[in-house]
């Protein structure tokens, strides 16, 4: 290399003049109402997860007989397991074995949002891999998504309800078994991001520079798919805490005995007509937290998607 | 051209602004200029000068974000700044139409070309429609299309981007407005076809007496076609006059530069050292591409034919020809970003074309590549320290060797070696385009090409990093594969040159020989419909 010119750089007025200021996707991001919408209602309901001990809950699994089928705001009594009787005020009433409903509901936050956030996770780094595999070894490509498209083609609740009963249910089991049906699209969303992607100047530098295919696949082009990864990630979020739900209350998902909101609202469905506040409270926190991932999720979408950016 | 009627068109102390935040408050800052019947007024501009967003504001197409602040368009004297919506559609097509840059995005591709046309009529006119029927085919003759019927019921994917671009003239004129702004029309299409849109622009023009507002970025075009030119920088207006006056006696500095930054038609002077070493040779090299259906005929493409080049140490090799010419395949095989079909690669007297990935990555770093689009050559994820250091690092240098060197090629690119932390979207156009080249300097190559690199460019700013390129070619020594469907820029820069036409070499030779005594048919048509090609700029 010859020695660098000592000329001072060129001014480039002209043109920098001319060059536009970008804000960061960041930036854009925070300033979403979507995203503080739905970002504020998550953080309460995370908060409601983490502290629900301390919000004047007794443990979810406590009955006692004689408050059996108590309306929402009723005082009843209650056996710890140390067989001690207490005095409690059943906020949103009890359910026929003498349960305390708000204990069970706020405890059921932590089972919802625990299943939403790992189905995702699980979902999208099975997906990464698929879809990166299938998108850059060509070879690779055809059997993998045919495959995908034969998944897909079952109803993903079907092969969660088969899955869980070979496994018997467990957190683990039910987890796993949402996230399976959600891993082709996570798998063709990636493969339709590395196809695009691995057609641009600066994958085809990397190459021209002999940069090696996996740092390529990992460095350069993984990156370049987190924005539409993350939104998809919301919607898988919002669809395995509905698939949860759905599975225990039809029986089929988490032992009765685990407080989530699936199981609530099935023990409370013999008793809906009178006694609607079994289904109904639950129902309300199952709404509201799919409503606010969903929300957030379009909030991301709009201000990450390249697409959507240009218009502004 | 009588100056004694109102002008068509006159645009007084027009301001647009910008949304707030943008580097600048207004898009356009109290221009005035005017368009008399049957005159063609070219509106020049470098990108970011404002000169879309007037045509925009004179069809009312403005976007909410861009409100109109001051001034007056007045169209044979009707303000149109104020007028209303209804009045609006009423002018469009009828009083003023306009044309734009991407013939295949401005039709509608489910509508047949014919329906489009007699749409217009349609809208505007109480034609029976055997009238717009015989309307629409008389419109399409006139703008010399073949075979008007057939035209007619064709969709726009079925004719090529020139026949297309006819037909949105077509569109334009059928109601005979009395202005035509053209939007960049040119911009899109291949030099031959240029040079007969602008043809076929000027004839319809002096026929009908038409005002044409012409939109440009081209000085060749406007050489061309113009009667009188408006130089427009940052929003403003910087020069207005006479065609003859603003190309040859440019008084402001700015237009100076503009034209001075204009590359000539004339070859350089150089006499190329027929002994130096052989860097590359391809030798009958091939690429086909074959559709492998499993239903109906195979299909086969030969994108890249027999083509047979050299390329010595410190010389140039210019490859010319139009899209789809082939000239961006023998790149690409040369960098081995695809496979050649048949034929040889020969690297300093090595064969790599047909060797395996893995041997190959030894070899890759001798040659480099600067693409086109500097938007997307830079990984938007990584800093541009990072990309320069990728190629060293790969070939074992340390992480802090390759930071010193990226260091050093900064400076030789003209750039501040303390932006090597910042990312791509800091930087302009032309400044990514130097980041490129360090990038593809770092790993000492024996060979750089150069695919369209600077095609994407504002023509200042293409100047500067053509004498970038040739600084660097001479002082490392470089052999430099220069491909560009530009003859000016070709002349500028190549020791030899090969004309490209349907992925064969039609001609190849030493830069003057083939630039001025062309031999082959293509070539020389080539160099016909080079645009303003016997205009003496003035300036610099």
């Amino acid at each position: 290399m010859p020695a660098p010119d000592t000329a001072k750089y060129e001014a480039l007025s002209v043109e920098s003049a001319a060059a536009v200021r970008q804000q960061s996707a960041w930036q854009r991001v925070k300033r979403n109402l979507s995203v503080r919408l739905g970002g504020t209602a998550l953080a309460v309901l995370l908060l409601v997860a983490l502290a629900a001990p301390f919000l004047g809950t007794v443990d979810p699994t406590l009955f006692d007989a004689a408050s059996r089928d108590l309306l929402p705001g009723k005082s009843g009594e209650i056996t710890t397991l140390e067989g001690e009787t207490v005095k409690h005020t059943f906020l949103m009433g009890s359910d026929s074995f003498g349960r305390d409903i708000y204990s069970r509901v706020v405890y059921g936050t932590r089972v919802s949002l625990f299943v939403g956030v790992s189905t995702a996770l699980l979902a999208l780094a099975f997906g990464i891999l698929l879809g990166l595999a299938s998108g850059y070894l060509r070879w690779l490509d055809g059997p993998l998504m045919r495959v995908m498209d034969g998944v897909m083609a079952i109803p993903a609740i079907l092969i969660a309800i088969a899955l869980v009963a070979m496994w018997r249910g467990s957190l683990l089991t039910v987890v796993v078994a949402i996230a399976i049906p959600e891993i082709p699209r996570v798998t063709r969303l990636v493969r339709s991001l590395v196809l695009t992607i691995r057609e641009e100047p600066y994958v085809e530098a990397a190459i021209s520079l002999g940069t090696p295919t996996l740092k390529i696949m990992f460095g350069h082009i993984l990156p370049n798919t987190i924005a539409p990864l993350l939104v998809q990630g919301t919607f898988i979020c919002a669809a395995g805490i509905l698939t949860e739900a759905i599975l225990s209350f039809l029986g089929v998902g988490l032992p009765p005995d685990i407080p989530t909101w699936g199981n609530v609202m099935a023990e409370g469905r013999a008793q809906f007509n009178e006694y609607p506040h079994n289904i109904f409270f639950p129902g309300i926190f199952l709404a509201v937290t799919v409503l606010s991932v969903n929300i957030l999720g379009d909030g991301l979408r709009d201000t990450l998607d390249p697409k959507m950016a240009k218009r502004v | 051209m009588s100056t004694s009627q109102t002008p068509v068109l006159e645009v007084r102390n027009l301001s647009i602004a910008l949304p707030p935040g943008s580097d600048r408050a207004t898009a356009v800052q109290e221009v005035s200029f005017s368009v008399n019947r049957g005159e063609i007024v070219c509106l020049v501009g470098e990108s970011g000068s404002g000169k879309s967003v007037i045509a925009q504001g004179m069809m009312g197409l403005l976007p909410k974000v861009l409100p109109v602040l001051g001034g007056t368009i007045l169209l044979e004297g009707e303000d149109i700044t104020t007028a209303s919506a209804a009045r609006l559609r009423e002018l469009r097509a009828t009083r003023m139409s306009m044309i734009f840059q991407e013939p295949m995005t401005a039709l509608n591709p489910v509508m047949s070309c014919g329906d489009q046309i007699d749409e217009v009529l349609r809208e505007h006119t109480r034609l029976s429609p055997e009238e717009r029927r015989r309307k629409v085919l008389d419109v399409v003759r006139e703008v010399l299309l073949p075979d008007p019927e057939r035209i007619v019921a064709s969709y726009p994917h079925q004719l090529s981007g020139g026949q297309r671009q006819r037909i949105m003239i077509a569109m334009a004129l059928v109601l005979e407005p009395v202005l035509l702004i053209a939007d960049e029309p040119t911009t899109a299409l291949d030099v031959t076809t240029q040079a007969q849109i602008l043809r076929l622009v000027q004839e319809l023009q002096a026929r009908h007496g038409t005002g044409v507002l012409f939109i440009t970025h081209d000085f060749g075009v406007v050489a061309e076609i113009a009667h009188r030119v408006a130089v427009l920088r940052l929003g403003g207006l910087v020069e207005l006059g006479d065609k003859h006056e603003v190309l040859k006696r440019p008084q402001h500095d700015y237009t100076k530069m503009l034209i001075g930054s204009v590359p000539t038609l004339e070859p350089r002077q150089t006499t190329p050292d027929a002994s130096a070493p052989l860097v590359l040779e391809t030798r009958g090299l091939d690429k086909t591409y074959r559709d492998r259906a499993w239903f109906g005929k195979r299909r086969e493409v030969h994108a890249a034919s027999e083509v047979t080049l050299q390329v010595r140490r410190g010389q140039t090799l210019g490859i010319v020809g139009e899209s789809g010419s082939g000239k961006s395949t023998v790149a690409r095989c040369v960098v081995r970003l695809i496979d050649p079909s048949a034929g040889e690669i020969r690297l300093g007297g090595e064969d790599i074309a047909t060797l395996s990935a893995r041997h190959l990555r030894p070899l890759r770093k001798r040659v480099q590549i600067v693409f086109q689009d500097p938007y997307r050559s830079l990984n938007p994820r990584r800093t541009v320290g990072e990309a320069i250091i990728e190629g060293p690092v790969n070939y074992g240098l340390s992480r802090d060797a390759a930071l010193a060197r990226a260091r050093q090629l900064m400076e030789l690119v003209r750039m501040d070696p303390g932006a090597l932390d910042r990312y791509p979207h800091q930087f302009s156009g032309g400044q990514r385009q130097r980041l490129c080249i360090a990038r593809a300097l770092a790993v000492e190559p024996e060979l750089l090409i150069a695919d369209e690199a600077v095609s994407a460019l504002d023509v200042s700013v293409q100047a500067q990093v053509l004498a970038l390129l040739e600084e660097i070619r001479e002082r490392l020594n470089l052999a430099m594969l220069f491909i560009t469907h530009d003859l000016r820029v070709a002349s500028q820069v190549c020791d030899h040159v090969a004309v490209m036409s349907s992925g064969k070499v039609v001609e190849y030779g030493e830069a003057n020989e083939v630039f001025l005594r062309p031999k082959h048919e293509y070539t020389k048509a080539l160099f016909a419909a080079a645009p303003g090609k016997d205009f003496v700029f003035g300036g610099g």
